[in-house]
């Protein structure tokens, strides 16, 4: 299967919508994202679990004189990455066409642009594609949040989103080169391929590793977002429209947290196990900080931003555990965050919808008894997302636990408390949102089946991955040992020592 | 003996014809340009210029691949030469396009407008073609007083005038701090030949005559290239200079400038690099921070055009400091991406100032995206461009600069770079906002808040031309927005033209 098909469809697709008129937009976009989720699935069913490395893979030189290559490739790390991104941008998708945009077809153009920017940085196999990619994808955003945002303030927001996020992105930029250039050997053409470059890269001297380590992980950290760089987040999700931020926070953050394990990791392993106390600390206090604060905000939107800081402070955790349970735990976990936080934010959608326009959490309540289905999916994301025992969440969070505990015990007593306070945010939201007494202005309605056909299938999905996560896990096993072989390596005399 | 010595050198016509093909263009617009009916003046004369800027680029195609020293080695014609070439014809090509309805060549007349367009640009084949620093001098000069003269063409309207002269003057005081420095080189290696200082250096590497003489013509190129801190002229010239002029300023003389540092430090002075290469790594760092921070509050388009090319000097600058094959071929590819994306945002601002009446201030191009997509488009393309996002040619060409500065062991300047980027999407990202996030000012209200109608021609006359279509704006604007795109994606043509030139210096590594 040609995986640049997969890739470039959604942005074809939309190119070619903008020779339709203007009311027809929508359905070049959703039929590009279908064509998309279908292929994505297909990917999914001729995927070979037993072989290691990359399958399906596309190599062809794009700039020679900079060794950059247009190289493409699934595995285990990506595979499931690939398909939650393909689902959630068709649902989007499909929410946004439910009503009309100004300037729609320039509004869909961005959608497209997005997903084929997400999926290239997903399936980049090249560390300048992956630069290139992680950095296009933001474009988009910073257009439809500033275009077609919620809030007046929304220009302000997203430009101080954008530079946010692109000031980590550029670093990483000169950390990719350099990564290049150092791991050049003598008379060698330089050349970005992951694979060379993660076999050439015991060439850079540890003090270079770890300047470049620090500048991806500013990178990553900034997107996902973790605690002390999260600035950007507050007002960037309050600008951007529901179903464009379903998409950010579903999916973009997890392409970060992918990062460390197919960058990061098997590129910087000593710079990794260096630092792998202070990621550590970073995560455990996005876990805290992003707990307390989705606790005491009334913005229901901010409080699911919040949520996922600390969610992506746990999946952080489980991928500096350096433990290959802690790491298949934080990829599993990666799938369940991005599948729970997108329906979420099209149920706070309807919510707002009910309660006169209002995202605060005191106009909202008492929904629960009129609208029945609306409130069992909702129960479902929420227990989806504080890992109730039972759900694929709780698999992700106790074998990211696990392996933290294996590694690093104190951390992992302190990130305990964090899986306490997420049953606390994510109670509170649905009791306040759904019981309690009816708002002021709440006027409750059922959930209306055009949205429900959305909202529906994606909790059946958390559903079916709560029943069988192996799914996932067996089929990443393989390349998330591969990942994190060489750090891990590096922290196990260490450990001997001190026993 | 006496014969020999009467007898003049021996002069390649074909090496030099893209530097004849300019400067009789020059002469043939001039005398045309004399001529009484309208349509001469007004068609002819720019289409002649368009020629002459064809010719030259069609002489350097017929020449490409050449490596000869021409005129007693006075010049040489080499990769570099001819690449550069390209790009500063193409600059002056589209200044003739954007000039086409404009003010200035009408009230400076159009022979004069265009012959001192094909002057400037003949200056700067010379001063790239140096290989001597008497030629080298005449070149800078050739390329400077056509442009003082430019920048005033728009007689009637003051802040063109001071323009013209307050780059008369600064220009003037950075052309004899040169010519001081060049003296001082003279001195201290006993030649003014390239060849013969590049040997000379060796033996003095440390010698105060020498190092006074570098850094006193630092400082005279840097004027040119606006490099801070001798950039101070730079926003108050391109403000006041008629756009079309601001547009090739920008362009040309940049890549000219460089040109000539490439010529200068990488060939005569290539030896005592370690002396100059921090100094330059310094200069450029200071650029890139004065020429981004200067950009952030600016309203007025041009103005905001030129702090961003003062911090674009300072980027490209890291390809000379590198003092490499590499770093040249960075800095070539470098600038003829920033000549596409330079255009197609003045095109832009002018076709504004022409539609608009709101002059190139910021408020000219609100609602650019509802009002014309294709403009916003290319101008959001050239922006994004300048701010180095990627599937644009500036991203790119910024790629190929931190890589040339990292593989130096400038790893830190590399940084710099990407830095600046980061300080730079501060306003790139303003004018991106208010085309497609802010809708088109009222006209009244417009004028109230800025207080200063028809900035762009201040005549009655230009009022007229408003209405007008300008096709051939468009074209520039359009072409050069589609071409940062293109090149973006497939950049493999433009390496070709930069690995030419950057292997014509066959002294780098």
């Amino acid at each position: 299967m040609n995986l640049s098909i997969l890739l470039w469809l959604p942005l074809a697709a939309v190119v070619a919508g903008l020779i339709l008129p203007a009311t027809e937009a929508r359905f070049a976009a959703l039929l590009g994202s279908a064509a998309a989720l279908v292929l994505s699935i297909v990917l999914l069913f001729r995927f070979d679990t037993g072989k290691p490395g990359l399958q399906f893979v596309t190599n062809k030189v794009w700039i020679s004189e900079l060794g950059i290559h247009y190289k493409l490739g699934v595995d285990g790390l990506n595979l499931f990455l690939i398909l939650l991104a393909a689902i959630l941008f068709f649902a989007a998708i499909a929410w946004t066409a439910l009503r009309d945009w100004e300037r729609p077809r320039l509004f869909y153009l961005w959608f497209g642009l997005a997903e084929s920017g997400v999926l290239g940085a997903l399936m980049a196999q090249d560390l300048a594609l992956f630069v290139i990619f992680f950095d296009l994808m933001l474009v988009p955003f910073y257009f439809l949040g500033g275009g077609w945002g919620d809030t007046p303030n929304r220009v302000a927001a997203m430009v101080k989103l954008f530079i946010y996020t692109l000031v980590g992105s550029l670093l990483m930029l000169s950390a990719a080169v350099a990564t290049g250039v150092l791991a050049q050997g003598p008379g060698q053409p330089i050349t970005f391929d992951l694979v060379q470059l993660a076999s050439n890269a015991r060439r850079l001297p540890v003090g270079s590793q770890e300047w470049i380590f620090l500048f991806f992980a500013a990178a990553f950290l900034v997107k996902m977002p973790a605690f002390p760089v999260h600035g950007w987040m507050p007002d960037g999700y309050k600008a951007m429209p529901l179903p464009v931020l379903a998409v950010f926070s579903g999916v973009l953050s997890k392409v970060a947290a992918y990062g460390f394990l197919r960058i990061a990791l098997p590129l910087f392993p000593d710079a990794a196990v260096h630092f792998q106390e202070l990621i550590l600390f970073i995560a455990l206090a996005s876990i805290l900080y992003g707990s307390v604060l989705a606790f005491t905000t009334r913005d229901t939107r901010l409080i699911l931003g919040y949520s996922s800081v600390a969610q992506l402070g746990f999946i952080t955790l489980g991928i500096f555990s350096l433990q290959d349970t802690g790491a298949q735990g934080a990829l599993l976990q990666a799938f369940n965050h991005g599948l729970v936080v997108a329906p979420a934010f099209f149920i706070v959608a309807l919510l707002a919808a009910r309660a006169g326009g209002s995202e605060d959490l005191r106009d909202m309540g008492g929904i629960a008894f009129r609208a029945p289905i609306l409130a069992v999916l909702f129960l479902i994301v929420a227990f989806a997302n504080l890992a109730m025992p039972g759900s694929s969440n709780f698999v992700g969070e106790f074998l990211i636990l696990l392996g933290v505990f294996n590694s690093k015990i104190v951390i992992s007593f302190v990130a305990f408390t964090g899986v306490v306070l997420a049953s606390v945010y994510t109670l509170r939201l649905f009791i306040r949102a759904m019981h309690n007494r009816v708002g002021p202005h709440v006027e409750s309605r059922e959930i209306s089946l055009t949205h429900g056909l959305i909202v529906a299938p994606l909790v059946a999905l958390i559903v079916g991955i709560a029943l069988y996560p192996q799914l996932a896990l067996h089929r990443s096993q393989r390349s998330v040992q591969a990942s994190i072989r060489e750090a891990k390596a590096l922290t196990q005399p260490a450990r001997e020592a001190q026993r | 003996m006496m014969i020999a010595a009467a007898k003049g050198p021996h002069i390649d016509w074909a090496g030099i014809s893209p530097l004849i093909a300019l400067l009789g263009g020059a002469t043939i617009v001039l005398l045309v340009g004399l001529l009484r009916p309208r349509v001469v003046r007004e068609v002819l004369v720019p289409l002649l210029a368009l020629a002459a800027f064809g010719a030259a680029i069609g002489c350097g195609i017929w020449q490409y691949g050449e490596e000869k020293n021409l005129i007693s080695d006075a010049l040489r014609l080499d990769g570099l030469t001819t690449v550069l070439s390209f790009v500063f014809c193409t600059g002056g090509a589209a200044a003739v396009l954007l000039s086409w309805r404009a003010v200035a060549p009408r009230e400076a007349a159009h022979g004069e407008f265009y012959a001192l367009l094909l002057t400037s640009t003949g200056g700067m084949w010379v001063l790239v073609a140096a290989q001597n620093l008497v030629t080298l001098f005449l070149g800078l000069e050739l390329l400077s007083i056509p442009l003082y003269v430019l920048c005033a063409t728009e007689m009637r309207r003051a802040t063109s005038l001071e323009a013209g002269l307050k780059y008369l003057i600064i220009g003037s005081v950075g052309s004899a701090t040169f010519l001081y420095g060049l003296a001082f080189l003279y001195g201290a290696t006993g030649s003014t030949d390239f060849t013969v200082i590049a040997r000379a250096v060796d033996n003095v590497s440390t010698d105060t005559l020498l190092l006074t003489g570098v850094a006193l013509s630092v400082a005279g190129l840097a004027f040119k290239a606006s490099v801070a801190p001798f950039h101070q002229w730079t926003p108050d010239v391109y403000e006041g200079a008629p756009t079309p002029i601001t547009a090739f300023m920008a362009v040309a003389t940049k890549a000219a400038a460089f040109g000539a540092f490439l010529r200068l430090f990488d060939v005569a002075l290539l030896d005592t690099s370690a002396d100059w290469a921090p100094a330059l790594a310094v200069l450029a760092t200071i650029t890139i921070i004065v020429g981004n921070v200067g950009a952030l509050g600016q309203s007025s388009l041009k103005r905001l055009m030129a702090w961003s090319s003062v911090a674009q000097a300072g980027y490209m600058l890291a390809g000379v400091v590198v003092a490499t094959q590499l770093g040249v071929k960075a800095t070539v590819f470098y600038l003829a991406v920033y000549l596409m994306m330079n255009l197609a945002a003045f095109a832009v601002i002018l076709i504004r100032e022409r539609e608009t009446g709101l002059g190139d201030d910021i408020s000219s191009v609100q609602g650019l995206g509802v009002q014309r997509p294709l403009l916003a488009a290319s101008m959001t393309l050239a922006m994004l461009g300048l701010a180095g996002i990627p599937a644009t040619a500036g991203f790119i060409g910024k790629f190929y600069l931190i890589d040339a500065a990292i593989d130096g062991n400038y790893a830190w300047l590399g940084v710099v770079i990407v830095i600046g980027s980061m300080v730079s999407l501060g306003y790139y990202l303003r004018v991106v906002a208010a085309m497609w996030m802010q809708d088109a000012p009222t006209p009244g209200a417009a004028l109230a808040a800025t207080g200063r109608p028809a900035m762009a021609g201040g005549s009655a006359e230009a009022e007229a031309v408003v209405t007008r279509v300008q096709p051939e704006t468009w074209a520039v604007a359009l072409i050069f927005g589609a071409a940062t795109l293109f090149f973006g994606i497939v950049p493999s043509p433009l390496f070709n033209l930069a690995v030419h030139a950057g292997e014509s210096l066959s002294g780098l590594f």
